[in-house]
């Protein structure tokens, strides 16, 4: 009650045309502490209203010129969304004049002669919902504004989301896609790019949530696929890094169910890996439906140890399809709320009769079923076709294009000086490079082994001058390893030279890895010769089996491996 | 590279963990970790989930070890090694000397 806007300065407009009661009311009104204003007949009070906007207007019925109930009518007018309490003066008692009163606009009555008391507390009670009225019109435009801020905001991301995922080839031919418009507020995504070797990458992913926390993971999905399919990595890689930087940017709770797809159109299969989607369906030639479920878990859940990337292999014949969907079309609910369902789903692939118009019937089917009342803002639904690529495609001058976007023809050396030898280990430096060639990534391990034999071979037997029959029994073992240190330390002479050179082909490539030393070189047969249960000498063995060749050369102080892999690998 | 190791509370079983690279610079803390206890066990665990690569010297401590815990009678089980440590242990034939799972 004691608020300071309650007690406020109020405007009250006091209009009658006779001038006793006017003086009484003023009195009254100016003793209790308001601001008066005064008019003599209707139409002064409308123009009084309309220059000053008094707080609070008090109405005789009967004026003249314009009377109270008229007046009253063009105040309201003139007030727009304010609140501006009317109370019409009355002598008048009847039940009939009180109600007319009320009907034409006005908020209540004062009753002659007048009682200051009850005045007051109605002066009081009016200006009360006047402002409370107005603090509601403020709130309500605030909220306007910023729905209108959001909005713009949410427009402005959808721009840059679009700039972002756009990157790629969603016009590729044999691909048909349906998003809903404002889709990346419901977490769905898609990309879609071609691969260096013409293969078709799809994928489709939906995030857990809505809004802005699912639009955001949305971001790195898609730089990391396109930047990754661009470059030849291979399908395994790119939801290997995909999953291991979802992992590490999104909340617990937060992650991202998806479907991925690579269509090879010279071999006539694809490659599917689904994580927590609906199962995509392939559409055969003869009217029959294959599911593909999901059978791993979705990206951004599990570390990358643990992440298992293994895709299955499904071969097609030209003029078979592959659908995708997120739960979107599952879940479309009708008028009673149920949901659409694989039963329809199937239903509606039961009943296509032309292939070529199921994506369309299909969207159809759901959109019939949500019928117009509800929304149904979050469909996503994907076509891909197996089908001959057109010759366009692979123009040689593409080809180039495309091989100069990866890592393909290079060769590098790399020398380790004595002064090295103690403490610098060339094996991460050496494997990082390695890595990022498109094609290696999945061979680290074993390309790890091979330089890493190659090398300490190089340095223990050929700079080092050290022989493996000291490792002859456990003592010994561990004397070679102290010797091998004591040694590191000391030399101030001799290098080891590693050398790869690395090309690719279509299917694949091939990695030379020269080791030489300044050693004096060795006889390979001697050194391949051991039981199994001899602590040394597996080295030279393991990276023969490990390698496609291995010969030595010169006076045996260079080794030279070469290691092919395939893009099937 | 680390190597940690636990024993099982009765002291008959040694569990040794190999995170990231296994090669010569780990011989010293291999070895360690089962020639340091007052009591041998009678079967040990390698734990190679995080074992990310492997190279001929790890070979040769494996043998070490397999020589200390009796040789032939020895109970030595390498587990959850990665597909590429499977196939070096396998190219040296190392499943007819140890318990690969």
């Amino acid at each position: 009650m004691h608020s300071s806007k309650d007690e406020r300065l109020i405007t009250v407009l006091v209009a009658d045309d006779n001038a006793t009661d006017r003086a009484i009311l003023q009195a009254i009104l100016r003793q209790q502490g308001h601001r008066v204003l005064i008019a003599e007949d209707g139409q002064q009070a409308v123009d009084c209203f309309r220059a000053q906007r008094p707080d609070i207007v008090l109405l005789d019925v009967l004026m003249p010129k314009l009377d109270g109930v008229d007046a009253a009518r063009q105040i309201k007018v003139l007030a727009g969304e304010e609140l501006v309490p009317i109370l019409f003066l009355t002598s008048l008692t009847d039940t009939d004049s009180l109600v007319k009163c009320l009907a034409a606009g006005g908020d209540d009555f004062l009753s002659k002669p007048y009682n200051a008391v009850i005045l007051q507390a109605k002066i009081r009670s009016f200006f009360r919902m006047r402002t409370m009225q107005r603090t509601m019109l403020e709130q309500r435009d605030q909220i306007a504004q910023h729905n209108e801020h959001f909005m713009q905001e949410q427009i402005v991301a959808k721009q840059v989301f679009d700039n972002i995922t756009s990157g790629g080839d969603m016009d590729a031919e044999h691909l048909r896609y349906y998003l809903s418009p404002l889709t990346v507020f419901n977490g769905d995504v898609m990309v879609a790019s071609t691969t260096p070797a013409g293969n078709l990458m799809v994928m489709l992913g939906d995030f857990t949530g809505h809004g802005l926390p699912a639009a955001i993971g949305a971001m790195p999905l898609a730089t990391t696929f396109y930047g990754m399919v661009d470059k030849g990595f291979s399908m395994t890689d790119i939801l290997a890094e995909i999953n291991g930087k979802l992992k590490s940017i999104l909340p617990v709770g937060l992650f991202c169910c998806a479907t991925i797809v690579e269509m090879n159109f010279r071999k006539n299969n694809l490659r599917i890996w689904n994580g927590g989607l609906p199962a995509a369906y392939v559409y055969r030639n003869n009217g029959t439906v294959e599911q593909v479920k999901s059978t791993h878990l979705p990206l951004g859940v599990l570390n990358n140890k643990k992440f298992n990337a293994n895709a299955t292999l499904i071969n097609m014949e030209h003029g078979e399809r592959l659908y995708l969907w997120s739960d979107g079309i599952h879940e479309a609910r009708n008028h009673a709320g149920e949901m659409f369902g694989e039963a329809r789903l199937l239903a509606a692939f039961d009943k296509n009769k032309n292939a070529a118009t199921l994506f369309d019937e299909l969207l159809q089917s759901v959109k019939t079923f949500v019928g117009s009342s509800q929304k149904s803002d979050d469909l996503s639904l994907i076509e891909l076709l197996m089908a001959p690529p057109s010759s366009a495609y692979v123009t040689p001058g593409t080809e180039q294009a495309l091989s100069q976007s990866q890592l393909a023809e290079w060769s590098l050396s790399f020398v380790v000086k004595p002064s090295s030898f103690a403490m610098f280990d060339p094996l991460p430096l050496l494997l990082s490079v390695l890595l990022e060639v498109p094609g290696l990534r999945n061979h680290s391990g074993t390309l790890y082994t091979i330089i890493s034999e190659l090398y300490s071979n190089a340095l223990e037997h050929g700079v080092l001058g050290l022989d493996s029959s000291i490792k002859d029994d456990p003592e010994g073992f561990e004397y070679y390893y102290q010797l091998r240190r004591e040694r590191a330390q000391a030399i101030r002479e001799g290098y080891v030279e590693i050398k790869l050179a690395h090309k690719t082909h279509t299917e694949g490539g091939s990695l030379e890895i020269i080791v030489s030393d300044s050693g004096n070189g060795f006889v390979l047969g001697e050194r391949i010769k051991h039981n199994d249960t001899d602590y040394c000498g597996r080295g030279l063995k393991l990276v023969a089996a490990l390698c496609d060749t291995l010969e030595v050369r010169g006076a045996g102080n260079v080794v030279a491996a070469t290691y092919r892999w395939h893009t099937d690998d | 590279m680390t190597v940690t190791s636990t024993v099982s509370g009765d002291g008959k079983q040694l569990t040794i963990v190999i995170d990231g690279r296994f090669d010569f610079s780990a011989h010293q803390d291999f070895r360690s970790s089962y020639e340091s206890l007052e009591t041998k066990p009678e079967r040990f665990i390698i734990d190679m989930t995080d074992t990310a690569y492997l190279d001929s010297s790890a070979l040769g401590m494996l043998l070490l070890l397999r020589d200390y815990a009796g040789g032939d009678a020895a109970q030595i089980t390498l587990k959850n090694a990665s597909s590429d440590v499977k196939r070096i242990l396998s190219i040296s034939n190392f499943e007819q000397l140890f318990h690969i799972e």
